[in-house]
């Protein structure tokens, strides 16, 4: 992990708070960061080596960062008992649904091209 | 030993320290159950620590407020792990544009089915209008969803839990449904799980490979933005 990159992530993600609150935008301030970044990326033609090492060294353990906010959950249980047969059914549902939907679209309409590869086994990331 | 039991617990339950080793303990001893299981969907490490986390907070007594003192170093991260989404995105570019017309009619094809099932389905099973309008931007990353439920006369509170059950859902039914319609494309997969269940789909698409994981970081995003604009509009089109 580098420290200046790592400073660059958060700095990306504080302008992009300030954006978000300045113009008052719907999109969240990181999602603002990521989209600065992904900008950046595309002006300099390239990621640092050691920008990628401490971007994947983030992500590689994406899926911890929401266990805090998942807890949460318990808070509202009360607010979920009453109606949480409904939800059940819609959450579940509409998840398979749009999962479905976006995957089956997406194939259909894809340009057979042939210097793509066959389908990767599927594989950690970096 | 001159402190007593009881002090202790008090001292436990109070310092960060605990929120914080217990996140990390029940996520490791979720993955360990992921990998053992051989990698069953169900045994999905954000779901398995989220249960063990709030039984030992239910069982000890210890409130959320006081857990997340040390959980939030955790949570902290989230922002910078979302800028960081740009690496992927930038690195499988060259993917993401020989598909742009495939992944836009995609994205509005999906970020329709999200919403509308939701609605629809709750609707057919009897939920309240305040639910419905909570249900309806639940694929989307929390931030926005809770805006758009803001606006469109939704609970913004039952929003943010309806969004993370979405996150684990997809994130372990994701594979198993894709399978089930015959999708193996890794864009398709990654683009999917992304709109469906937002960071934490994505998360899990990362979990799968680089290419899904771009597409999917890519599909919150657009998703987000999607929905955001669109929902708002429909909803008052349809006069609900």
């Amino acid at each position: 992990m580098s420290l200046p990159f790592l400073t660059l992530l958060l700095s990306l993600q504080l302008v992009g708070e300030i954006l978000h609150l300045a113009f008052g935008l719907s999109v969240p301030g990181p999602v603002i960061g990521m989209a600065l970044l992904f900008a950046g990326l595309m002006i300099r033609g390239g990621a640092p080596p050691a920008l990628e090492k401490t971007a994947f060294g983030l992500l590689e353990n994406l899926s911890l960062l929401f266990v805090p906010a998942g807890v949460g959950v318990m808070l509202y249980l009360p607010l979920l008992a009453a109606e949480w047969r409904s939800v059940l059914i819609a959450l579940v549902g509409s998840t398979i649904a749009a999962i479905a939907v976006t995957g089956w679209v997406m194939v259909k309409l894809n340009r057979p091209d042939s210097n793509e590869q066959p389908p990767e086994l599927p594989e950690q990331s970096p | 030993m001159s402190r007593d039991i009881g002090d202790l617990w008090v001292y436990l339950a109070a310092t960060p320290l605990t929120g914080l080793t217990i996140t990390l303990g029940a996520y490791v001893f979720g993955q360990w159950i992921f990998r053992r299981s051989g990698h069953r969907p169900i045994l999905n490490p954000v779901l398995l620590a989220v249960v063990i986390l709030v039984g030992v907070l239910s069982v000890t007594g210890v409130d959320y407020p006081t857990y997340f003192q040390g959980a939030q170093f955790v949570h902290f991260l989230l922002g910078p792990a979302t800028v960081a989404l740009a690496v992927p995105l930038y690195r499988q570019f060259d993917k993401v544009r020989r598909s742009a017309l495939s992944l836009s009619v995609a994205l509005v094809a999906g970020s329709l089915t999200a919403a509308g099932t939701a609605m629809l389905l709750g609707g057919w099973m009897g939920a309240s209008r305040e639910v419905l309008l909570s249900l309806a931007p639940k694929s989307v990353t929390t931030p926005i969803a809770m805006g758009i439920a803001e606006l469109t006369g939704g609970l913004p509170s039952l929003t943010a839990v309806l969004v993370i059950l979405t996150g684990i859902l997809g994130a372990v039914a994701g594979t198993g449904v894709l399978r089930l319609v015959g999708i193996v494309d890794p864009k398709a997969t990654g683009f999917a799980m992304g709109l469906a269940s937002h960071g934490i789909g994505t998360a899990r698409a990362l979990e799968l490979g680089e290419i899904q994981g771009a597409f999917a970081g890519l599909a919150m995003g657009l998703n987000g933005l999607l929905t955001a604009v669109l929902l708002p509009l429909i909803l008052a089109w349809l006069g609900v």
